[in-house]
């Protein structure tokens, strides 16, 4: 699939980057660098294969026939018209909206004031706090915020009832899923992104940061004048990779529906959808017209950041 | 599907792939079939080839645990390994997609599982996607006619579908009426013996002696207990029809009453099964309709209420009616069809029902198997349990007092419970007023099964 070529690519980028710069190397040893580089990406494309583009055949497959014969559109229709897909497409639409606006106001701004500490320690530390939470996977950290958010046994419980709420019941209301669901994603994902965008404004040539306080440019006209401008590239990366993973939303409201024994549907998400559709339906065909629709809206949404975000340009 | 994008960040989303995940193993294994369908005689359906001594897989909830505890102390020659599910509690369907995927793998299933739903058999008895279905017919020579014979009567009726029997009923679950007798004695009440005077109860209760409880509403399966049990047509099926009348006199009577209730805080909202509940409640609950389970469940378990307070009356009524009571669960083993080891899935299968190591010993319900049933109640008599001495009598009676106007389909009622009417009264709504939402899911989930709207 292109769009994971290009994220490898951009992910491999930076790095390349801080190296010194200007040793032009013997043309020899690139070509050897380049045939070890083929065997290093084999095993990735290899398991991109027999995960990713298989998969993604089988399921346009099924999603077109049924039973083996080919049905056209009909799987697609009968997917919309389930009472059930109008309010997942709903649901999964805010929190992705909800999730991307808090990331790219949010780890973009911490990003800057991580940056803009002085003190090396305090900088490395407080870098290192923001990450850890990353490192707790998906499901046990909703485990976590299952605590954090039953008032009666959450440690801010006093918060809770501050803002009207008794019991988890009400906490996980519909209305406050989006918000709930992007606050685990924000704890758990936001560290390792102001890590990366952290790595992107140290790309910037110290010259040019030296020249515009000598024009006089404070932190924030800094910021919004040269350190902006220069980090699209990384916050519309930043952007893609959140949006694959925010449409899949899957685990946490999974997870809420099974605890809170489901008072949280458990049809709450496309993802949700797809597999109920699979596996309580055993309509694998329906299952996968989701998915491809999910695809289909993501590989849209990609487009629009990688041009708008001039993320195949060089520099 | 797009899940290859963001694999790398988040080892977690991979679950969300698990179909994805599973088509490719499909395509790389070559499409797996199902098994060569040739019915073994002795056991009446298409056996996978045995072997001698190879361990059995069995899944069950936590409250069964002691189940397969005892049978390993009481067989270690048999090589058990099991593992603790959420047994399907309020409708999860964990059963039925695990077994999916399964099925789609073409290998991997437990051999025994236990489920607290009573539907379960509906769909495991059939086919899907070319798989034979998952549960295996037990009265086709698979488990003698002689021990069929001795669960209660009707207590199979769940899991057989046209004749055949796939499942062995853990428990009985008709609703009777607990009492404490040591609270009603003190504030000078009679037991109720309709749904009128369980209100009333309510209201004196609130306003002579309020913080004492009349029930929770805070479990999905109180869906069963107050609708399947006040004969409120809100669960019917008819063959594939569906129907679900929300504007019943019964129907309409007993949301006031729970409405009622609600406001004036003799039922309370937290689930039966919490750690709050058990601290503010254990020892408030004057009296409360139910399943003959809470006898373990809450009243020993949970609330650890002391011998010689809780009474069993019989199951709530219309002024104007006859009894006809509700039914909760009351769990079921199945066996699969796929074991490699049906000797040890057999006596397994006995053991779980009819052992009086678990049955009268650990089980926290009222067995099905008639022999483990009368050592259970002698042991509640004999530790002197209950304070009437024809608990006894209560209890078998209303096993056959069912209302049969409660229907089993493909999915659980509970679902719609839950998604509507919990959060609804936990926003303060009035569950009268939530009565054509929940009627529009109920609708909804029975046209996505299959079933058409009357």
């Amino acid at each position: 699939m292109s769009e994971t070529r290009s994220i490898t690519t951009a992910g491999a980028a930076p790095r390349a980057l801080r190296r010194p710069p200007a040793r032009l190397h013997h043309s020899k040893t690139t070509k050897r660098q380049a045939r070890f580089g083929y065997v290093f990406v084999s095993g990735y494309t290899l398991l991109l294969i027999a995960f990713g583009l298989l998969p993604t055949l089988y399921a346009l497959f099924l999603a077109f026939t049924r039973n083996g014969a080919f049905v056209g559109v009909d799987n697609f229709v009968r997917v919309f018209n389930d009472y059930r897909f109008p309010p997942a497409v709903l649901h999964v639409a805010l929190y992705v909206i909800y999730w991307l606006i808090s990331l790219l106001v949010f780890v973009v701004l911490l990003a800057l004031v991580v940056h803009a500490i002085r003190v090396r320690w305090a900088s490395s530390v407080s870098r290192f706090v923001f990450y850890i939470p990353g490192a707790i996977a998906g499901a046990s950290s909703v485990m976590l915020w299952l605590f954090v958010l039953d008032p009666t046994v959450s440690p801010v419980s006093a918060l809770l009832n501050a803002m009207g709420y008794e019991s988890l019941v009400q906490v996980v209301s519909l209305d406050n899923l989006p918000i709930v669901f992007t606050i685990i994603a924000f704890w758990t994902g936001a560290g390792g992104w102001i890590v990366i965008q952290y790595g992107a404004l140290n790309n910037i040539d110290p010259e040019i940061m030296e020249a515009a306080r000598i024009d006089g440019a404070g932190a924030v006209k800094t910021a919004w004048h040269i350190q902006l401008p220069m980090m699209t590239k990384w916050i519309s990366y930043m952007g893609i990779m959140s949006l694959a993973a925010g449409t899949q939303l899957f685990v946490e409201p999974r997870v809420l529906s099974q605890a809170t024994r489901g008072v949280v549907p458990d049809d709450y998400s496309l993802n949700q959808l797809a597999y109920l559709y699979a596996f309580r339906q055993g309509d694998f065909s329906g299952s996968a017209a989701i998915s491809i629709v999910l695809l289909a809206v993501a590989l849209v949404l990609s487009a629009v950041f990688i041009f708008r975000g001039r993320l195949f340009e060089s520099d | 599907m797009s899940q290859q994008s963001s694999s790398a960040r988040r080892a977690a989303r991979l679950l969300a792939g698990t179909a994805s995940a599973a088509a490719g193993l499909l395509l790389l294994a070559g499409c797996s079939g199902g098994t060569s369908g040739e019915v073994n005689n002795e056991y009446g359906f298409a056996t996978a080839e045995q072997v001698a001594d190879s361990p059995i897989t069995i899944w069950v909830d936590a409250s069964r645990e002691p189940a397969v505890k005892a049978f390993q102390e009481a067989n270690p020659d048999i090589p058990v390994e099991y593992e603790v599910y959420d047994g399907n509690a309020g409708g999860s369907g964990t059963f039925q997609t695990k077994i999916s995927l399964m099925d789609q793998a073409g290998e991997g299933w437990p051999d025994v599982v236990f489920s607290t739903q009573q539907n379960d058999a509906i769909w495991a008895s059939q086919e899907t996607n070319g798989q034979q279905a998952f549960a295996a017919p037990l009265n086709k020579g698979f488990i003698d006619d002689d021990y069929l014979a001795g669960f209660a009567d009707g207590s199979l009726d769940y899991s057989t579908i046209d004749g055949t029997v796939y499942g062995l009923r853990n428990d009985l679950a008709q609703d009777v009426t607990f009492y404490n007798k040591k609270l009603l004695d003190e504030f000078g009440y009679e037991v109720p013996t309709t749904w009128e005077e369980y209100a009333e109860l309510g209201d004196k209760l609130a306003a002579e002696h309020p913080g004492y409880i009349l029930g929770s509403l805070g479990d999905s399966f109180m869906t069963y207990v107050y609708y399947g049990g006040s004969e409120s047509p809100v669960f019917q099926a008819d063959g594939t029809e569906f129907s679900s009348d929300v504007e019943d006199e019964h129907t309409v009577a007993i949301s006031k009453i729970l409405d009622g209730m609600l406001e004036n805080g003799t039922l309370v909202k937290d689930s039966f099964f919490s750690a709050e509940f058990a601290q503010k409640y254990a020892d408030k609950l004057v009296a409360v309709p139910g399943p003959v389970w809470y006898t373990g469940a809450i009243f020993q378990g949970a609330l650890a209420v002391p011998a010689g307070e809780i009474g069993v009356a019989a199951p709530l009524r219309w002024e104007d009616g006859e009894i006809e009571t509700g039914n909760v669960g009351g769990g079921i083993w199945y066996a699969s069809s796929h074991s490699k080891n049906l000797d040890a899935v057999k006596q397994f299968l006995e053991f779980a029902t009819s052992a009086p190591e678990f049955q009268v010993e650990a089980s926290s319900g009222y067995p099905a198997y008639v022999e483990a049933a009368d050592g259970w109640l002698a042991k509640q008599a004999e530790t002197g349990y209950f304070v009437n001495d024809d608990f006894q009598q209560v209890m078998s009676d209303a096993a056959g007092q069912i209302w049969p106007g409660w229907s089993v389909t493909r999915w659980s009622p509970e679902s719609a419970w839950a998604t509507v009417v919990i959060p609804g009264i936990a926003d303060g709504k009035s569950i009268e007023s939530l009565l054509p939402a929940w009627k529009e899911e109920l609708d909804n989930e029975a046209t996505v099964n299959g079933y058409t709207v009357k």
